[in-house]
């Protein structure tokens, strides 16, 4: 019998239509191949954070092989030599083994902390990317919503995280943590005695911590990161506005190949990134702070940057102690104020702002197309606002070290943070106003009037006038041209963006190819505007 | 635009006849496109094959990955090789860990650059048009789902039989308080047990004696040992003592100066603690009011006691009062005297409660 001849080339044909006669998935398939993702940096932002999430996943893995979450007091043997002989709880003697103990432990740790700052730092700016450009609105504000929900489920991961190694700084913040929850009226002790398992710091907190950091917050994480991205793949993704787009298309690259190639390479790039961080720059020297001792602390104790707003919340915050004079009396301390009431606060402010502002301007539409930050001053001010309250709190929580550096009184500092806190916000929001309209004004100048060439003309009465270069052209209107309509989009306010100075010559070193010469002098008839903007290479020529 | 010419014949609202052999691969593409109503408008080669441009893009590329391959090697074997365990005053592994993070981060973002490029440098740039659909609003099929809701709703028939939605709702609300019980019962604690929030390790037990003072490394403490002006974290002298389970009991043991320990005592009989210090040397809580951190940095030309975590102050000569920061309760002082073999004890356990404040700290 003659042998069937095995054809190679075949295989994965043949392979692929087994596939689809079981799942029939063709046709998803290539819908999934097609969709199409606009392109923008800012788009990118939020793709930070979910790399970095990923990152986290695998160092944090790594980590729980050598981690030991319990209290257990033990005497420290390892080879660290300034800390032998030093009783510490196994949670601290196996932090300071995976940094000196375990072959390439400490460039896992640092990357981990890292990863973790990353994550959080691309949540808000990628929250303040969707903020102010108006992303948030319907049909996305569920996606708002979850979004704000994972800046603070990445808080309490960053912070139980944190609080695992039980090195002296972090024991620090976990006693303020339990400072904060006694702080709660009526049921503030037994809330602290439940989660620490009696008075603080009782022996099971690192247990406890170690599971809701490994366990159910990465879970949430995961789920809330799903529903996020599954939401963005179904709404589809919001776009600028400019030629060809509307509300109702999506303008941009299909997903495969280019598309999902670039977004690669941004993985491994942001990968690296933090690779970089994780070996070159110390971060958590948790061998110079020590074991936790309730006695110990030491000027410049901060925490991570994410949680220096509540400690400047906290710091500025007056002594206003609330006392109820019923039976033996009862308190709300005014810790309760910056770090319970303010964070819930700001939750509730945040997650439901799509709502409030869709009633503000009575907009119940479903919006595709971003809208520049300066065509919605009232946001725009809103939000810098909020970053104005923001920053003066976050550096509030670093006002000890500012006054230690600058040589400022400790006081001076606190006093300049309250002041600061109730002045700069409404400051913030009116300058915001102020320079949005500026901004819309000037668009609306250059379209009517065109653009300043920065040539001056004397005019034969004796006069200066400043030639424009109308961008449209003449339409027997009076003084000469056309008037062009906003349509939402950058409008071009320098020569060179019109093409009248002709693009940009080519090459690092030498020119590459021969430059094109001027075309035009400003003041001629109008220029057509250039079909494409040319996007700024690295040199290569473009034949 | 910049399509294909050779294509631009083919466009048309009819759909293709994909097994049409006349058809380039791209022309299906293009109609799988279309059947996702996408429209692809622009497809642009930004190298041509076989240019001089293109060959160079490969060898950038190529390049790039080859460094990916040069440094994931390098990191092996610095990761196998270099000396890495800590010993202290050598100094040779300090170079590991950053060696470790550069030769890893070079070989991802080599990798990384080599694939931007190519993606974003040797594929056709393209604009594609896809369509929402969100505009429209199927009503039909919101009509018919509707309906078939409230059918089976009708079907389940909870309105006519009323009981059985109630009965259904009786019987879930134990079972959810069954789901929440052990867990709730698991972790709750009593707060008070054993009068803890309260009480410090300085408490003298029942019949027993006094609690002396002692160090961090459990030696009781005589007052010669502290001089004018200084001051010292004391603890106290029971088993565990110095250790986290009595966290609330680190205090501060000042010897103040003549005029500031007058100043002191007129503050302490103010307040009716006329006898909590002995001779010049007052003892306070070290455990801050406000948020529970040592307050530990003292300035003994003020006599200001700072604590570092929100820089509340408190004003040693006066009862320890907060001057300035968030913190609204002074900290409690310890009565303390000397005993008959020189050392310092304290006198009962703190009057006041100790630590950050709650609600029912009376």
């Amino acid at each position: 019998m003659k042998r069937r001849k095995f054809d190679l080339a075949a295989t994965p044909g043949k392979a692929a239509v087994g596939v689809d006669d079981r799942f029939q998935v063709a046709t998803p398939l290539r819908k999934l191949l097609n969709k199409v993702f606009p392109d923008h940096w800012s788009f990118l932002l939020g793709e930070i954070a979910l790399f970095s999430f990923v990152v986290l996943l695998l160092t944090g893995v790594f980590l729980t092989f050598f981690f030991e979450p319990a209290m257990t007091e033990v005497v420290y043997n390892g080879s660290y030599a300034p800390l032998q002989g030093t009783p510490m709880s196994a949670a601290y003697a196996s932090s300071l083994d995976i940094s000196f103990d375990v072959r390439g432990g400490l460039v896992m740790r640092q990357m981990h902390h890292w990863a973790a700052l990353l994550f959080m730092a691309a949540i808000v700016v990628h929250m303040l990317r969707v903020f102010f450009t108006g992303a948030f609105r319907k049909p996305r504000e569920t996606n708002w919503i979850i979004g704000s929900l994972l800046f603070w489920v990445g808080f309490l991961a960053g912070f139980s995280g944190y609080s695992l190694p039980d090195d002296g700084l972090s024991g620090t913040g976990l006693r303020i943590a339990s400072a904060i929850m006694l702080s709660i009226p009526v049921i503030g002790s037994w809330v602290t005695s439940s989660i620490f398992g009696g008075e603080f710091p009782g022996t099971i907190i690192i247990s406890r911590f170690f599971i809701a950091h490994v366990l159910l917050i990465p879970g949430l994480l995961l789920a809330l990161i799903s529903v996020h991205l599954g939401l963005v793949f179904k709404q589809k993704h919001t776009q600028w506005p400019g030629p060809g787009r509307t509300n109702n298309n999506v303008v941009g690259e299909r997903m495969f190949p280019r598309y999902a190639l670039k977004q690669g390479g941004f993985f491994m790039v942001v990968f690296g990134v933090i690779a970089l961080m994780g070996g070159l720059f110390q971060i958590n020297p948790i061998w110079l702070f020590g074991p936790y001792e309730a006695w110990v602390v030491s000027a410049a104790s901060q925490p991570d940057w994410y949680v220096m707003f509540l400690d400047g919340s906290t710091r500025l915050m007056p002594a206003w102690e609330i006392n109820i004079p019923i039976g033996d009396g009862y308190v709300i301390p005014p810790l309760f104020w910056p770090t319970v009431v303010l964070p819930g606060i700001l939750v509730g402010l945040s997650t439901m702002y799509p709502f409030i502002e869709a009633r503000q301007r009575k907009d119940y539409k479903s919006h595709n197309l971003l809208e520049r930050p300066r065509d919605a001053p009232a946001r725009t001010a809103v939000g810098a606002m909020a970053v104005a309250f923001y920053i003066v709190l976050t550096l509030s929580g670093s006002n000890d070290v500012i006054a230690d550096k600058f040589q400022i009184s400790l006081n001076a500092m606190t006093w300049a943070g309250r002041i600061g806190l109730l002045v700069v916000p409404p400051l913030a929001y009116y300058v915001t106003y102020r320079l949005c309209l500026g901004l819309q004004q000037h668009d609306r100048e250059v379209l009517a009037h065109g653009v300043e060439t920065g040539i001056i003309r004397r005019l034969p009465d004796g006069r200066f006038v400043e030639v424009h270069q109308p961008l449209s052209a003449s339409n027997g209107h009076a003084d000469g041209h056309g008037q062009l309509d906003y349509v939402g989009w950058v409008v071009p306010k320098k020569m060179n963006r019109l093409g009248a100075l002709g693009p940009a010559i080519r090459g690092f070193f030498y020119p590459i190819e021969k430059p094109v010469e001027a075309p035009v002098s400003p003041g001629h008839p109008p220029v057509e505007a250039r079909p494409e903007r040319e996007e700024i290479g690295s040199g290569e020529s473009r034949r | 635009m910049s399509t294909h010419p050779e294509h631009q014949a083919l466009q048309g609202p009819e759909p293709l006849d994909v097994n049409d052999p006349r058809l380039t691969r791209f022309d299906i593409v293009r109609e799988g496109a279309r059947r996702d109503d996408i429209e692809i408008v622009h497809y642009e080669p930004q190298v041509l094959p076989g240019t001089k441009a293109e060959r160079r893009l490969t060898r950038v590329v190529a390049g790039f990955f080859l460094i990916t391959g040069l440094a994931a090697t390098a990191f092996l074997a610095i990761y196998i090789w270099w000396p890495w365990q800590y010993e202290a005053g050598r100094g040779g592994d300090k170079f590991y860990t950053p060696l470790l993070g550069f030769t890893l981060g070079v070989a991802l973002l080599a990798v990384g650059f080599g694939i931007l490029t190519w993606g974003k440098k040797l594929l056709p740039k393209e604009v594609s048009i896809q369509d929402r659909h969100e505009g429209t609003v199927d009503s039909e099929g919101r009509t018919i789902t509707g309906q078939t809701m409230l059918y089976m709703a009708d079907e389940l028939g909870v309105k006519r039989r009323p009981l059985l939605g109630i009965s259904l709702l009786a019987g879930l609300a134990p079972v959810a308080a069954v789901a929440a019980a052990p867990l709730v019962g698991g972790l709750i604690s009593q707060p008070h047990k054993n009068n803890q929030m309260f009480t410090t390790g300085f408490a003298t037990p029942e019949g027993g004696q006094r609690i002396r003072l002692v160090r961090e490394d459990g030696r009781p403490i005589r007052p010669a040992d502290i001089s004018t002006g200084g001051q010292i974290t004391v603890f106290p002298g029971i088993d565990h003592g110095v250790s986290n389970k009595h966290a609330d009991s680190p205090t501060l043991l000042i010897h103040l100066r003549d005029s500031d320990a007058q100043e002191s005592r007129r503050a302490n009989e103010r307040v009716g603690h006329g006898d909590y210090m002995w001779g010049n040397y007052a003892a306070f809580s070290k455990i801050c009011t406000h948020a529970g951190c040592p307050a530990s940095l003292f300035e003994q030309q003020t006599n200001r006691l700072l604590c570092p975590c929100h820089q509340s102050q408190f004003l040693i000569t006066d009862n320890a009062r907060p001057v300035f920061g968030p913190a609204s309760r002074r900290l409690p002082q310890l009565p303390i005297e000397v005993d008959s073999e020189g050392f310092f004890v304290a006198k009962s356990d703190y009057t006041e409660t100790v630590g950050p404040d709650f609600w029912e700290r009376p």
